[in-house]
């Protein structure tokens, strides 16, 4: 039977983890690498970075971290955060990264889903929507959530599959970073309506949370980041948890 | 000993290359070309393969020469192989991803679609399934039935003697993940990607 995944994710600012876990026995707690590997031993099914570098200049910084976590996890790595063209998505998957993740290029140019996923198959192209309810509708946002594009998120998140995307990447602006737990009416909308697995993500404060991600919303997968970067949870926790709840879970 | 991964630009092979590296250490050569020499030389060969089956053929195809030396390799002298995802399902002889495509007809079959009832079960199969060893195959030593292994198709090769099923897994139906035959094995899963287990996989191969 195949199982749900927890995936964690890690915020990458200029080669460094900006948000991650805060163990005593780290020994650099900034270190993308050593976190990932944390992460990888402990039973996490994917591991996921998020590249949140603002300057040009320091964009390259991405790709040395995905070349050494690549040799030292064996786990898939999804990588995401100012991917922008068919080129920056080839450069990822060349460091190893196994998945790219594409938010706001998907949106100015769709054709680039359509193209890369062409080129490089559809199992390494996840579309990540970042919504936010406004009124009775969600909306897509762009360039890390500032910008309103008064898109339609669920009819968006179709033409992603359309266009050839193998996973989506739902946030839920309106939770993201609440800890109150996932909008389970959008990502449920959203998981019906498309044929392609769905990963949950934003508002996670609690293991419930991600049994509700996964039962409610029908995500086939839940992102997570800080109930894991502070110890609060680990990743195993998480599992047996689940378990518990008749979700099934790799352990 | 040299270990040969197939470097043809079937897609995104960094993990292949870096799992191989891993458990090779210093101690086998892990070789990723396209040069005829190279392979032909070579004590085993991984053919990777993401993407669809069309652009994998077809990029073999590009390689003048590639095909002719693989089935030297595999068919004639019997030297151990192993494809790995698109790798093992052009074992088959047509696939039916786009368009209908003739693949190397190393292990009669065909390779189709995956049944998602209706959408009851999205696609691709992604994420980590189960694995039912039903042959006691030599690059099974050490995994225990139902260990886990990460998956990520849409299609499926189905062999037309079922005896050269090492392995399946569950998910819209009982799909084929493991293949031997002779010197020919094939994974459906990725074991570059299964973590332990996944690399214990590759240590069996590499040692045979």
């Amino acid at each position: 039977m195949l199982k749900n995944r927890i995936i964690p994710c890690l915020d990458v600012k200029n080669g460094r983890v900006v948000k991650g876990i805060n163990f005593v026995d780290l020994k650099d707690a900034g270190d993308p690498v050593e976190q990932a590997k944390i992460y990888s031993d402990g039973g996490a099914d994917e591991i996921c970075f998020l590249d949140i570098t603002a300057s040009n200049e320091n964009r390259d910084t991405i790709y040395e971290v995905v070349k050494k976590t690549s040799k030292k996890c064996f786990v898939p790595l999804t990588v995401g955060g100012g991917v922008r063209s068919v080129e920056d998505i080839n450069k990822l998957l060349n460091c190893g990264a196994d998945k790219v993740s594409i938010n706001t290029a998907a949106v100015q140019n769709f054709k680039v889903i359509i193209e890369s996923s062409k080129k490089f198959g559809s199992q390494c192209i996840v579309v990540a929507i970042d919504a936010k309810l406004n009124g009775d509708q969600w909306e897509v946002y762009t360039h890390g959530g500032r910008n309103n594009t008064n898109i339609d998120a669920i009819e968006f998140a179709k033409k992603m599959e359309d266009s050839g995307a193998g996973e989506l990447l739902i946030t839920s602006m309106d939770r993201d970073g609440t800890q109150i737990g996932y909008d389970i009416d959008l990502m449920s909308k959203i998981s019906s309506k498309v044929n392609i697995p769905l990963i949950a993500s934003g508002g996670v404060g609690n293991l419930d949370h991600l049994v509700d991600g996964i039962k409610l919303g029908k995500a086939s997968a839940v992102l997570a980041a800080s109930i894991f970067h502070y110890g609060k949870h680990s990743v195993q926790e998480a599992k047996e948890y689940l378990d518990s709840k008749g979700i099934p879970v790799r352990i | 000993m040299n270990v040969t991964i197939v470097d043809y630009n079937s897609g995104n092979i960094s993990s292949v290359i870096n799992s191989f590296k891993e458990v090779a250490k210093d101690k086998v050569n892990i070789e990723v070309t396209s040069d005829l020499t190279k392979i032909k030389s070579s004590d085993k060969v991984v053919l990777p393969g993401q993407g669809s089956f069309k652009s994998c053929v077809d990029a073999l195809n590009s390689i003048s020469g590639l095909i002719d030396t693989l089935n030297e390799f595999a068919i004639n002298h019997k030297k151990p192989l192993l494809g790995i995802c698109v790798g093992l399902q052009m074992f088959a002889d047509t696939g039916y991803e786009e368009i209908e495509t003739k693949g190397l007809g190393w292990i009669p079959g065909k390779v189709s679609k995956l049944d998602n009832k209706n959408g009851k079960y999205k696609l691709p199969h992604i994420g980590w399934n189960e694995i039912n060893i039903i042959k006691d195959s030599k690059i099974f030593q050490g995994i225990e039935n139902n260990s886990h292994m990460y998956f990520v198709h849409s299609y499926e090769f189905i062999p037309v003697d079922k005896n050269v099923i090492s392995a399946t897994t569950d998910y819209s139906s009982n799909i084929v993940c493991s293949v031997e035959k002779e010197n020919i094995f094939g994974t459906q899963f990725h074991p570059e990607k299964s973590d332990k287990m996944g690399l214990q996989i590759i240590r069996n191969f590499i040692s045979l």
